[in-house]
């Protein structure tokens, strides 16, 4: 989610360098250009709008009849179309993996049956990874509409692969971990911390 | 309701003796129906290929049942096991196993010939394999004018010509880049459900997540199963 919300901004951005679109036009162009997968907010449009006009990004028109405003893109703004499009994403450390976390403190946790929870998730993803392939069986492929479909498909589908491929992995290397002996830290570090939040002062709010 | 082509109760099979003992599977129930597709998946040594031979015919376990398409496996003699093998069940391996020296639809119209079926009419039925594997252009040519994709393709056609209605597939991708593997399974998929049942014995969750169940097997024990629950809906909005 964190993801999509971040590149709002440019798509707003890539749909004005075709051509000019009022508010509700820009957001039905994105939606269909992403293979209906993303359903924008429309009040998000308009305030991620009046953020690409501030910083001279996109200029607005006079309302039409309709009190429609349609949005021009800027040179600059344009610019910043091209560079998004062509710089690597970077994966955010802001969109931390929640899964890495909970298992690598798992093994750190007496009493937790870490093969159970991979298991479990294993079993979720596979099941995630099911639901996209039902859904790939039943896309054409041949109606150009759908390619956009297939692609974010495509992509979830590499992303949970990848997925159950690592849980392999983590149990292949707890299981060499417990042959050899050596388990994880699983008690709490007593020792008196270095550093911490400082001791409230009467009277601070 | 759909009739169950494989029955596997209670199989037992143990390799080797004393402390080089293995238990390769120990329990396992397995029921399989028309139209039908479903993925074993797990670890090398877990038991996946030999649960895959048990119900092929091809290794007989220590001690349970395996029924398929109606005829106990192991209690038949070994005759009707081998008709059995040769009309209703069709073998995908990753090897491919094709014969060089004939050209595809040779290779695919064997089996039938082997059994009898007159020259012309086990052609046709090849050519309706060949057909539905998408890869009637290749008939003429010998396996090694063709990719590997399209040689997997000639494999899967040969393990359902004619009328076999069990499908067993060991790594059926092998080393087939993902594009190709992905239109192999699609084709086993479709022979599914077209009125087959079938065992995909995998390593790769992609190809496994074409299956109705996935079964994830570790030391012999089948340990859990995945069937599509959950709105695709949902979920694309979660990612």
């Amino acid at each position: 989610m964190y993801i999509l919300t971040m590149s709002l901004k440019h798509s707003i951005l890539a749909v004005l360098s075709i051509g000019d679109c009022h508010g509700y036009q820009i957001r039905q162009e994105i939606e269909s250009r992403t293979g209906e997968t993303w359903d924008i907010n429309i009040g998000q449009v308009y305030s991620t709008l009046d953020r690409l006009q501030r910083d001279n990004l996109v200029t607005a028109g006079k309302a039409n009849s309709e009190g429609q405003i349609s949005y021009s893109i800027t040179d600059l703004g344009k610019a910043e179309a091209i560079h998004w499009l062509t710089k690597p994403i970077e994966q955010s450390a802001q969109s931390r993996n929640e899964l890495a976390i909970k298992l690598a403190l798992a093994v750190t946790l007496p009493g937790i049956d870490t093969t159970t929870i991979l298991q479990t998730q294993k079993i979720s993803t596979l099941q995630n990874l099911q639901l996209l392939t039902t859904s790939k069986m039943t896309s054409d492929v041949e109606e150009g509409k759908d390619v956009a479909w297939l692609l974010i498909l495509d992509s979830q589908i590499f992303a949970l692969e990848a997925e159950l491929r690592w849980l392999d992995h983590v149990e292949g290397v707890l299981l060499s971990v417990a042959a050899r002996g050596l388990a994880p830290q699983n008690e709490l570090n007593n020792e008196p911390a270095k550093r911490g939040r400082p001791t409230k002062i009467q009277g601070d709010n | 309701m759909e009739q169950s082509l494989i029955n596997l109760i209670a199989i037992h099979k143990t390799y080797g003796s004393g402390d080089a003992q293995v238990k390769a599977l120990n329990g396992v129930n397995l029921e399989v129906k028309e139209g039908e597709l479903v993925a074993v998946m797990g670890a090398s040594g877990s038991g996946k290929s030999t649960l895959l031979a048990i119900a092929g015919g091809l290794e007989k376990p220590d001690s349970g049942t395996a029924r398929v398409s109606g005829l106990e496996l192991f209690s038949t003699t070994e005759k009707e096991l081998s008709r059995l093998r040769r009309q209703t069940i069709g073998y995908v391996f990753q090897d491919f196993n094709l014969i060089p020296s004939l050209t595809a639809i040779e290779n695919v119209a064997l089996p039938l010939e082997l059994d009898g079926m007159p020259r012309r009419q086990a052609r046709e039925e090849a050519e309706k394999a060949l057909k539905l594997m998408q890869i009637s252009e290749i008939a003429k040519r010998f396996p090694e004018e063709v990719s590997g994709g399209q040689r997997q393709r000639v494999a899967i056609a040969r393990s359902i010509v004619g009328s076999r209605k069990v499908i067993l597939a060991d790594e059926p991708t092998g080393a087939l880049d993902s594009r190709t593997g992905e239109a192999v399974i699609k084709a086993l998929r479709e022979r599914v459900d077209g009125g087959a049942a079938g065992v995909l014995v995998t390593h790769d969750a992609k190809n496994a997540a074409w299956a109705d169940r996935i079964l994830l097997i570790r030391d012999g024990v089948i340990v859990d199963e995945a069937t599509t629950k959950r709105d695709l809906k949902e979920l694309i909005k979660n990612v």
